[in-house]
């Protein structure tokens, strides 16, 4: 993609236009996390979500022509894992860490089953809208190629935002997240919301996997995600559950994750795997810098056992 | 009193095998659904896991990486941490012992052989003690910060091994240099299965004996069962936490060593092989006990072992396994819920 007449000024490029296409199953993941969080739950299985969203969404789009239809489809089946986080979670003493872990097995290993024949054949892809027209350097044209799904993404963070803060809806989650006892007191039913804030996550989680497969990098194979579901946990907890926070660091990660392919791409071979870690040693860093030993963090919601 | 403890074992006993029967019922209808036959599958399963003399050594060798994998999940589990960051522990631990015997070419093979198990023992152990420093000094979530630093492992694993430490005549697939026949632990005697499995059994036995026949066990549950309240004994957290830690690590590390040096012989990419994952699981079957990891190491052992079966003669594909791997781990995590109610009928859930 970088031409070697840009020379070194490809790799800021290149980390810019990997901000804003690897950035967006960042920013669904994180975004439907950080609505599960709200309610009082975490839900490490987004990982296995996401690649099982990955695989429904290419299967779909594959055997209908429709991306479109993929991503739908995707983002079900994500509602539909999340609801089974929910429903095992409601049973008393069933911890949801652990309980995360294994919807990670169930969702990646389900996904690799089901998806073995989609290895081979090519789904359509998602459009991209060219927002580099005005440009004559087709480098500039090709890292301006925006995907119609990070802008929804874009659109959503505040969305979000305001739908928590100034709806009914997001005052109820809220209540249920802060204090489980005080939301039963006023008659809401604690496991009934908390189901409809991780299917809900689960939903967008799924959304991010199909972009996965359907747009960057555009194909299904067992690979595809390497740990973007559960950066994206540990985003929410950076971003101190602030969706419009999200987005910053959604855009930080994918700028992070187009490092080592950048670098690469300019004549810089050594350590390509190293740089490909670059994203994993920034989420490391970044929890470490974000998070206090004694107290418990600034925006965190009260029934959150993560924080604890 | 007496009854109470029958009552334990009992549900300790038929919650897991409960949990067993539920998912491979679950699993059959998937299969019959797929169209495939869960009885061809289930037998092709026993026999390709227990059925013969081969598949138990098979069953065997495959066992004993996940007893030491297990360990690493279970021996934080006891104090209350969940750290799944068993596999970048192997990584690093295999990793770690060809590079010592690498760099000491001219000694005997038992002098290798040790300062292998060291090397595997001490690079596991230090990555692992990693995420328990993080969660004791800086409250960095250990189940996040274990998984992530497991990644981190496999990027250096194969930055060193294509990189740096690559063997010139390796071309398909980048691999080390070899460790040397010489150097190469042998079998147990009367079947081909290493030593790995004595060491597995024996690591299995240490801990059990560790965690809950001395102080330092004694110590550590108390930390797992309120930190606030071993805290306000006197207890130091921060020492349980982290000798835990390393302890569960090196059980890890120690297990790359014996895949290096009892199956592959050198370090390349089929040192990844999901061990450290499949033990998480073992550990939550075996309810994090250690020698209760022993059994259903060999369980889960079985059912991978079973899987090159499975391929071939229905034709399945390789992720056949992980998908009966991930119903058993939700179906054994949703019956802890029953534990509540068997063992204390008073109490009404809420």
């Amino acid at each position: 993609m970088i031409d070697a007449t840009l020379g070194w000024w490809g790799v800021p490029l290149a980390v810019c236009a990997g901000a804003m296409r690897a950035s967006t199953p960042f920013l669904f993941v994180s975004l439907g996390e950080l609505l599960t969080e709200k309610s009082g739950r975490i839900n490490l299985g987004q990982e296995g979500i996401l690649v099982l969203g990955a695989m429904c969404g290419y299967g779909v789009a594959f055997l209908t022509g429709s991306p479109w239809l993929g991503v739908l489809l995707a983002g079900c089946a994500g509602a539909i894992l999340g609801s089974v986080h929910a429903a095992v979670c409601s049973l008393p003493r069933v911890n949801d860490i652990a309980l995360g872990i294994a919807v990670m097995f169930f969702g990646t290993g389900l996904a690799f089953y089901l998806g073995k024949p989609l290895i081979q054949p090519q789904a359509p892809r998602l459009p991209a809208i060219p927002l580099g027209w005005w440009s004559s350097v087709p480098q500039v044209q090709a890292a301006l190629q925006v995907n119609v799904l990070f802008l929804l993404g874009v659109v959503l963070a505040p969305v979000l935002a305001w739908g928590l803060t100034h709806t009914r809806w997001g005052l109820i989650v809220r209540t249920v997240g802060d204090s489980a006892d005080a939301a039963r007191a006023l008659g809401y039913s604690v496991n009934t919301v908390r189901w409809v804030a991780t299917a809900l996550g689960g939903f967008l989680a799924g959304i991010g996997g199909s972009f996965l497969s359907l747009y960057y990098p555009g194909s299904w194979n067992e690979g595809l995600s390497s740990g973007q579901g559960l950066m994206a946990v540990a985003l929410v907890i950076f971003a101190r559950w602030q969706p419009l926070s999200c987005l910053w660091a959604a855009l930080l990660f994918g700028g992070a994750g187009a490092l080592g392919p950048a670098l690469q791409s300019v004549g810089v071979r050594e350590g390509y795997y190293l740089f490909n870690a670059a994203p994993y040693v920034l989420t490391l860093g970044l929890m470490i810098a974000t998070t206090t030993p004694r107290q418990q963090l600034v925006g965190a919601p009260g029934e959150l056992s993560v924080t604890k | 009193m007496q009854r109470a403890v029958y009552q334990g074992i009992l549900t300790g006993l038929l919650l897991p095998l409960g949990a067993l029967g539920v998912s491979l019922l679950l699993f059959g209808i998937l299969l019959a659904c797929a169209g495939t036959s869960p009885f061809s599958a289930y037998n092709l399963m026993y026999v390709g896991g227990f059925g013969t003399w081969f598949s138990w050594q098979n069953t065997l060798q495959r066992a004993a990486p996940l007893m030491l994998t297990a360990l690493c999940t279970a021996i934080p589990a006891q104090m209350g941490l969940v750290i799944i960051g068993g596999e970048g522990a192997l990584v690093l631990g295999g990793l770690g012992a060809v590079m010592m015997a690498l760099s000491m070419p001219a000694t005997a093979p038992w002098g290798v052989q040790l300062a292998m198990a060291l090397a595997g023992l001490t690079l596991g152990g230090l990555w692992i003690l990693v995420a328990g420093a993080l969660r004791h000094y800086r409250g960095v979530n250990e189940t996040i910060s274990s998984l992530l630093l497991t990644y981190i492992a496999i990027a250096v694993f194969h930055h060193l091994v294509e990189g740096p430490m690559r063997d010139p005549a390796s071309l398909n697939k980048p691999s080390t240099a070899a460790i040397g026949d010489s150097n190469m632990l042998g079998t147990l005697p009367g079947m081909d299965v290493h030593w790995g499995l004595l060491y597995g059994v024996l690591a299995c036995v240490l801990l059990y004996v560790l965690m809950s026949r001395t102080v330092f066990g004694f110590a550590a549950r108390i930390a797992g069962g309120n930190a606030r309240a071993a805290q306000l004994s006197g207890l130091p957290l921060g020492r349980l936490m982290l000798t835990g830690c390393f302890l569960a690590g090196a059980a890890a590390g120690l297990a790359g060593m014996l895949e290096v040096a009892a199956v592959h012989g050198r370090a390349n990419a089929s040192l990844i092989a999901g061990y450290g994952y499949t033990g998480i699981l073992v550990a939550f079957l075996a309810r994090q006990h250690p020698l209760a990891i022993i059994l259903v190491a060999i369980l889960l052992g079985g059912i991978g072992a079973s899987g090159g079966l499975l391929q071939r003669r229905l034709g399945l594909p390789d992720a056949t396994v992980l998908v009966l791997q991930g119903i058993l781990f939700l179906a054994i995590l949703a019956s802890e819920t029953l534990r509540e109610r068997w063992q204390r009928p008073e109490r009404i859930a809420t």
